[in-house]
């Protein structure tokens, strides 16, 4: 983990990890699946827990979900985030079946529900980082 | 099958003082705790030829070895399960003095957590975060506290779990916490002042969150036969486990986030000490926070998923209750000390020396511990 002049913690994509995060750089949902069986996974890694192949392949999945659960930060645990806060992460089921958490573009946690509609949008946090946050789906 | 059942037994307890604020290392604070429950076994440090240091802390076997001048140590093994570390390595005591490995296991964690480094600075470094720290921390999950609110609020939303409930729990604990003369919190608090406490990581106040404090404590772990030799009144332990939650390195993809590895280790237990529920007279429960308590006396089977919250409501889990919880004032209003507070305290209640805070006729207990990202581990004991 670097700190940037952002002054946040920004992501080291491993070799297991970089098409994750080159995807989202070009503004794609690249996800790892399972190479024989096809079953997503999510974050990256070797073996497929259904069938235990070790060969991987990457697919462009779709943004689209549901918010599963969010909290409301409204403590800075690391100093780049003291100008943030208070912020909202969701928790988000995404309907090819695995999860990601994010930032909620809107901040406002009086509007979430379980199972509200969400899509992944692209934060280009300098020319090199895309992070993910979402945006509830009109 | 034999099973690890009434074949060991903690011979010794110790703690030094809680403060926040200190001058001394973590490794100050272990000794001090260690040589404590050492005496308390009627042992000395020669004695000990088993250790289990805290995985990931600043003190290894080694430097107990070292100050102990000890020459011919037998066993050293680490439970690396964070806050359930201490309670699982009573499993793993018992399973080395039971079979002769080792003949007195001590188990030991002192720590400057107030005055050295925090919880959100220290766990950034812990390997078993690094999913965390690459996918999680850059969207601004950085500490417990932000990795566990959406278990928490997934759990109020499904279940209709409330803050008042959260409350109880604080409250509770700060009442006990004000019987004992060694914890950190000692003025009153109501459900306002909990209401009114600021937000940390909705849905976490402030007093949802558990302490940060320097002290030590440390238990002596010896085989059951020998035990009854030794000076205090042995405490058997009766029924251990362990258990991982689904996706362990990873709360944002467990299946369901309202269960704990505590939910696995919790029936282990309860079959191999061949104990009810009902059975257990006090409980010590690993309180990070408020909901980690309500989470886990439903895993435990107390209570129906979903029913924790009611559960500890109208004083159940007070002294006079049908649960005594954190008698000593559990991490929230005692100290922290990863959960061996929780061990000692059970000891002492199990030995009837609890003070103004001892359950009447305590003679079962169980203590679990919460580590990581929802793992779990308890051991019931028996006096």
């Amino acid at each position: 983990m670097n700190d940037t002049s952002r002054g946040k913690p920004l992501p080291t994509p491993s070799a297991e990890s970089r098409p994750y995060w080159e995807g989202l750089q070009q503004h794609r949902l690249s996800l790892q699946r399972c190479a024989s069986c096809k079953k997503p996974r999510h974050y990256p890694r070797p073996m497929c827990d259904a069938c235990f192949s070790l060969e991987g392949e990457w697919f462009e999945a779709s943004g689209k979900g549901t918010v599963h659960s969010w909290m409301v930060s409204h403590h800075a645990f690391h100093p780049g985030f003291a100008g943030d806060v208070p912020y909202v992460l969701i928790t988000v089921d995404l309907d090819v079946g695995v999860r990601m958490v994010a930032p909620l573009v809107e901040n406002d946690a009086s509007q979430l529900t379980l199972g509200l509609a969400v899509e992944l949008d692209y934060n280009d946090v300098s020319t090199a980082v895309t992070l993910p946050r979402f945006r509830i789906h009109e | 099958m034999t099973t690890l059942c009434d074949r060991a037994a903690v011979t010794g307890a110790g703690e030094t003082p809680y403060r926040r604020g200190t001058d001394k290392s973590a490794l100050q604070l272990t000794l001090e705790a260690s040589l404590a429950a050492i005496v308390d076994a009627g042992l000395t440090p020669k004695d000990i030829d088993g250790i289990i240091a805290y995985a990931g802390g600043a003190v290894v076997a080694e430097d107990l070895m070292t100050n102990f001048g000890s020459r011919d140590f037998r066993f050293s093994a680490t439970t690396p399960m964070g806050g359930a570390s201490a309670v699982a390595a009573l499993q793993c005591a018992a399973m080395a003095v039971s079979t002769g490995v080792a003949t007195h296991v001590l188990i030991p964690l002192g720590r400057d957590g107030y005055s050295g480094s925090r919880i959100g600075s220290r766990i950034g470094q812990m390997p078993q975060f690094k999913i965390a720290a690459e996918f999680e921390a850059p969207v601004g999950a950085n500490a417990p506290a932000q990795y566990y609110a959406p278990m928490a609020r997934r759990h109020m939303e499904l279940y209709g779990t409330t803050r008042e409930q959260f409350a109880e729990v604080a409250v509770t604990m700060r009442r006990h916490a004000m019987l004992n003369d060694n914890a950190l919190m000692q003025h009153p608090m109501t459900v306002e002042d909990h209401h009114a406490s600021r937000l940390i990581a909705d849905p976490f106040r402030l007093f949802d969150c558990c302490l940060e404090s320097d002290g030590g404590a440390a238990v002596v772990v010896s085989a059951a036969d020998r035990a009854r030799d030794m000076p205090r009144a042995p405490i058997f332990l009766s029924g251990m486990g362990v258990g991982h939650p689904d996706s362990p390195s990873t709360i944002t993809q467990r299946p369901d986030l309202t269960r704990l590895g505590l939910a696995k280790a919790a029936p282990r237990a309860f079959e191999m000490a061949g104990v009810i529920h009902d059975d257990i007279d006090v409980a010590e429960i690993y309180d990070c926070f408020t909901y980690t308590v309500i989470c886990q006396l439903e895993d435990l089977g107390f209570c129906a998923k979903g029913e924790g919250g009611p559960f500890v409501e109208d004083g159940r889990i007070g002294l006079d209750g049908a649960l005594p919880t954190n008698t000593h004032g559990g991490l929230l209003s005692q100290a922290h000390v990863a959960g061996l507070n929780h061990v000692v305290e059970l000891v002492r209640q199990l030995r009837g020396d609890g003070g103004a805070r001892q359950v009447d006729d305590a003679e079962v207990g169980l203590v679990t511990g919460y580590g990581d990202l929802g793992d779990g581990s308890i051991a019931i004991m028996h006096r």
